[in-house]
């Protein structure tokens, strides 16, 4: 097997891009992407996106993206794991290159989402639950949050402002990210009073639908060495699920999926949470950051919380998370979240990241979750010196 | 929802019944035939009591499609006397009423109405119980 290397990045800003459609959306990430690599040629695109059929009326995304960003004839095909998309289309660049199928893979996420609001684009979202059993009554994908947010803090005796911490975080990161969607600071008075959408889920807690792309290269490591490009290489890359229903699961605080894929990254990259120098987590709604924080080994049950309002999660902290703004703050653009999450990572290893720059970071961990847990998919990157 | 979906699912949407595990034993709902716990063919129906207590909750303001006439409106997790957990909407109760820990019973009512001639869907959901228990 090869050791792969991510050798270039590119995104659009986060936002709603109301003058842009899909395809223009993923050429722009692909165009800076390929610059940024420097490489003349590519052997295979992959494309994360979620919702392009239901909200854009487009499906076959590999040929189109292919064919708009000048690469007729090329391998391409779309990757659907619900918001883990991004991160699954990544998987599949990286297995690709590491099983020496193609030497030089992009990988775009791309979601167009703000065409449609609303309950269309509410009901859209809900298929990542189970279509029978969860949405068919009448349940959002906010609202399945909420009930493991409520259940949260009935366990574990927090109030609803001791979720503000990874909001407060998120917006302070993306002030300094000029990609980000959001650049304004929240306190803990704007968080508990923002509208609420399904309680105790406000506005506060919740990643806003938007648009955007990002895009990154993929070749041998050893190749990024020899041609001298900056970069990560992928020491940890890790795919697993757990039940697509929240009422399926044996404790729905546990979020087995991401326990599972987070220590088989570890297990690959040969190190322990403790050597994690910061880790973009899934902060689709903040319980969701707090569990996949337990899960990822970084709190005990129930301590996810805790770690936020113990300010470790800053980005001076023990564990910087959503170092540039999060899905909070940066934004979800869903297929295309898990891209952003590892262009952001490079910008981190490269010492790219302005104000926001973790000190000394060599060892980043990306984590992106589709559904409510069901599709975790996490990838470690380290610094190439 | 298509009526052919509708009308497949009716076994579970009205009379809630899952199916029970000739291995282990364990009640499973919704019917998925292999037993999520042993792995064992799991065929043999079985009709759950519709009693339960409430596992967590929360209140609808922003509705996906279909439902939007429905708002607000309340939903929950609701563990079964059985065992397994159901997701589901509550009625016959006031929001600030519900709490964790609270018995409900299940009730067959108007889930979805695909506009003023389109099909309407039922389906369970569950109140504060009003029944004798058995």
């Amino acid at each position: 097997m090869r050791d792969v290397a991510i050798i270039g990045i590119g995104q659009t800003k986060v936002g709603e891009h109301w003058d842009t459609g899909l395809r223009h959306l993923a050429l722009e990430a692909v165009q800076a992407a390929v610059k940024d690599a420097g490489v003349d040629h590519i052997d295979a695109l992959y494309v994360g996106n979620m919702l392009s059929g239901e909200l854009a009326g487009q499906e076959h995304l590999g040929a189109l993206v292919a064919d708009f960003s000048g690469m007729r004839g090329v391998e391409a095909f779309k990757v659907e794991a619900a918001c883990a998309s991004g991160a699954a289309a990544l998987r599949l660049g990286y297995v690709a290159v590491a099983g020496s199928m193609a030497d030089v893979v992009l990988v775009v996420g791309v979601e167009k989402m703000t065409d449609q609001m609303g309950p269309q684009a509410t009901s859209a979202l809900a298929m990542a639950a189970d279509a029978d059993y969860e949405a068919a009554q009448g349940l959002s994908f906010v609202t399945i949050n909420a009930l493991l947010m409520r259940r949260y803090m009935y366990e574990y005796g927090y109030k609803k402002e001791d979720f503000a911490p990874f909001t407060i975080n998120a917006h302070a990161n993306a002030m300094h990210n000029p990609y980000a969607m959001f650049h304004q600071r929240v306190d803990v008075k704007a968080y508990v009073n923002a509208r609420m959408i399904a309680d105790p889920i406000n506005l506060m807690d919740s990643s806003p639908v938007a648009d955007g792309a990002a895009a990154v290269v993929l070749a041998p490591s050893d190749w990024a060495r020899r041609l001298g490009r900056k970069g990560a290489r992928i020491i940890g890359s890790a795919v697993a699920t757990d039940t697509v229903a929240v009422h399926d699961r044996h404790d729905p605080l546990v979020l087995e999926g991401a326990a599972i894929s987070s220590y088989k990254a570890y297990e690959q990259a040969d190190i322990g949470p403790e050597e994690i120098d910061f880790f973009e987590l899934h902060d689709a709604f903040s319980i969701m950051a707090a569990l996949s924080l337990e899960a990822a080994g970084f709190a005990q049950r129930g301590g996810g919380l805790r770690l936020a309002l113990d300010g470790e999660i800053g980005i001076h902290g023990r564990l910087p998370v959503a170092t540039m703004g999060g899905l909070k703050a940066r934004g979800h653009p869903v297929g295309a979240t898990g891209i952003y999450q590892a262009v952001e990572a490079v910008q981190q290893l490269r010492d790219q990241a302005s104000e926001n720059q973790v000190p000394n970071a060599r060892i980043g961990m990306i984590q992106n979750i589709g559904g409510s847990g069901a599709t975790v998919i996490t990838h470690i990157l380290e610094r190439i010196e | 929802m298509s009526v052919a979906r509708n009308w497949r699912l009716q076994q579970q949407r009205y009379r809630l019944v899952g199916e029970v595990c000739d291995r282990c034993g364990v009640a499973i709902f919704p019917p998925r035939d292999v037993c999520p716990e042993c792995e064992a063919p799991a065929r043999t129906p079985f009709t759950f009591s519709g009693r339960g207590e409430v596992y967590s909750y929360s209140t609808i303001y922003h509705p996906p499609a279909g439902f939007e006439e429905a708002v607000p409106y309340t939903v929950a997790l609701v563990r079964l006397e059985e065992g397994p957990l159901v997701t589901a909407q509550l009625t016959d109760v006031r929001a600030e009423e519900v709490e964790i820990g609270m018995p409900v019973e299940m009730v067959t009512r108007r889930l979805q109405a695909e506009g003023a001639e389109g099909v309407i869907g039922y389906g369970y959901k569950f109140r504060p119980p009003v029944r004798q228990s058995s």
